[in-house]
């Protein structure tokens, strides 16, 4: 319940939330809903049914020119060029050092024009280190402010979809993108998300947000779609050990370490950070990000909780938090790699009181409750 | 906001009932969202004014709770370790917390009224 006087940003879409009754908090510059109902009752809307999040504080960037995919390529650790037009991919941007500046969605529009989401809190950073970059044949804008974002996700999603275009289109596939003259404006729909669940993420005309947030909740009724807020969104991204910028992820810390080699290509020519990530493949690695859930009724873990093992601490908490469909405290930590195998024992210290937590396989919503 | 008419306020939105009984307010329970645990503290744990007796966790965040006077804890609410959705749904009755001895009957006196919370909180 703390107070800033920070002047934090507003979305399109701040006036609905203020009329929707959403509570509004402070998160990376913005002033964004972290609920409307509840948490663990968004959190259940969108496992068993569908939601909508505001994610009009995510960036978007324009990539065009001849020399863009290659340029690309050398930028992020994916491949580009195993897109074909409409596709996308999750990808990573690293320092020289193999550290990950952000991480982010990458789409091919057309042959040489190529949209990035990135994350709300790396805007600036992003831009100004692809600008530091940027060959003669490769032009970059940054549009973050041109647009508005929604996020409609949950089983749900693709009936939605239907109901939502009227026919006028096919649902994208997953990962692929589509654009559409919708709701007052080009709209691009992908059809991707930060939950688990299936789900479409929207980027229309900033001016269009609010009416494109209403048709969305109207065509959303029938399956009962609700307003979700940043508290489900972390809660949902956790229970899938999807890493949080900031949280999980850093300047110190590789894709490798992360756990994300799987969007890491080193087969595809030099790039930012390469060295260091094939070194680590050929010598491995000291520490890397695992999963974990406490044993038994226990306050939730945090952030930079302190890790044990046998006595000794090993490690800190990166993210943690209460997971609504294990109803159990969960969380992630970089650990030694001798720690990190699935079933061992570890202890969270949590207000100076340990509390035994077992390593898990990624992702934890798998898992029987 | 429900803000109760026979209890007295901290400003740190824990309320305090004539016989020691101590709970956070309506307004509190919906400021920190869906509580999912709660720490109490000991049976007879003496406390300062103002001092951490216990800490109630959100799915957001961990929140310490202050004791409103200073005093001996000479009960805990053992229901709200099996369901902390009671802090939430009934935060005046069964989602209390802890009961105290205060150590001066006084003391109760500083806190605020029902209506100086009411004002702080903005609630009419």
């Amino acid at each position: 319940m703390s107070e800033s006087n920070i002047v934090l940003k507003r979305t399109p879409l701040h006036g609905e939330h203020v009329r929707l009754g959403g509570k509004l908090i402070g998160f990376g510059g913005w002033d964004m809903p972290v609920q409307y109902s509840g948490i663990i009752d968004e959190h259940h809307a969108v496992r068993k049914a569908l939601g909508v999040f505001d994610i009009s504080h995510m960036g978007q960037f324009f990539v065009e020119g001849a020399g863009a995919a290659a340029w690309l390529n050398r930028m992020l650790t994916n491949n580009v060029e195993r897109l074909a037009i409409g596709q996308g991919q999750y990808t990573l941007m690293l320092n020289e050092r193999g550290g990950v500046i952000d991480d982010l969605l990458i789409y091919r529009i057309c042959d040489d024009d190529w949209l990035l989401v990135v994350n709300a809190s790396m805007i600036d950073e992003d831009f100004a280190w692809m600008q530091s970059h940027l060959p003669a044949d490769v032009t970059l804008v940054n549009r973050s402010d041109d647009f508005a974002g929604l996020a409609v996700q949950g089983p749900k999603a693709a009936a939605w979809f239907d109901a939502y275009v009227g026919g006028k289109c096919e649902a994208p596939a997953r990962n692929h993108i589509v654009r559409l003259d919708i709701g007052g404006g080009q709209t691009f729909i992908a059809r991707t998300g930060y939950t688990g669940e299936d789900g479409f993420e929207l980027f229309c005309p900033a001016a269009s947000a609010v009416q494109v947030w209403n048709d969305v909740l109207a065509s959303g009724a029938e399956f009962g779609i609700k307003p979700c807020g940043l508290g489900a969104r972390d809660t949902l991204r956790l229970e899938m050990c999807y890493p949080l910028n900031g949280n999980d992820l850093s300047p110190e810390r590789t894709p490798i370490e992360a756990g994300l080699g799987f969007f890491v290509d080193l087969q595809k020519g030099d790039f930012t950070g390469r060295a260091v990530l094939a070194a680590q493949k050929e010598h491995g690695i000291e520490r890397r990000l695992v999963a974990f859930k406490m044993k038994g009724t226990t306050p939730p873990p945090r952030s930079h909780y302190a890790v044990y093992r046998d006595g000794a601490q090993i490690g800190e908490t990166c993210s943690g938090g209460l997971s609504p469909t294990l109803a159990a405290g969960i969380g992630m930590a970089y650990l030694p790699v001798a720690d990190a195998t699935p079933g061992t024992p570890i202890e969270i210290d949590i207000r100076g009181r340990r509390f035994t937590a077992i390593v898990e396989k990624k992702p934890l919503r798998k898992m029987k409750a | 906001m429900n803000v109760p008419e026979d209890l007295r306020f901290a400003e740190s939105h824990e309320w305090l009932r004539a016989d020691g009984t101590v709970g956070i307010t309506d307004h509190a329970q919906h400021e920190l969202t869906d509580v999912v645990f709660v720490d109490l503290p000991e049976v007879g744990k003496q406390v300062a004014a103002g001092q951490v007796a216990c800490v109630v966790e959100s799915v957001k965040a961990a929140s310490d709770i202050y004791a409103p006077v200073a005093g001996t804890v000479i009960a805990v609410n053992e229901a709200v370790r099996s369901n902390p959705a009671l802090v939430n749904t009934a935060p005046y009755t069964e989602g209390w917390l802890f009961k105290l001895e205060p150590k001066d009957a006084a003391a109760r006196e500083t806190l605020k009224s029902p209506a100086d919370y009411r004002a702080q909180i903005g609630s009419l």
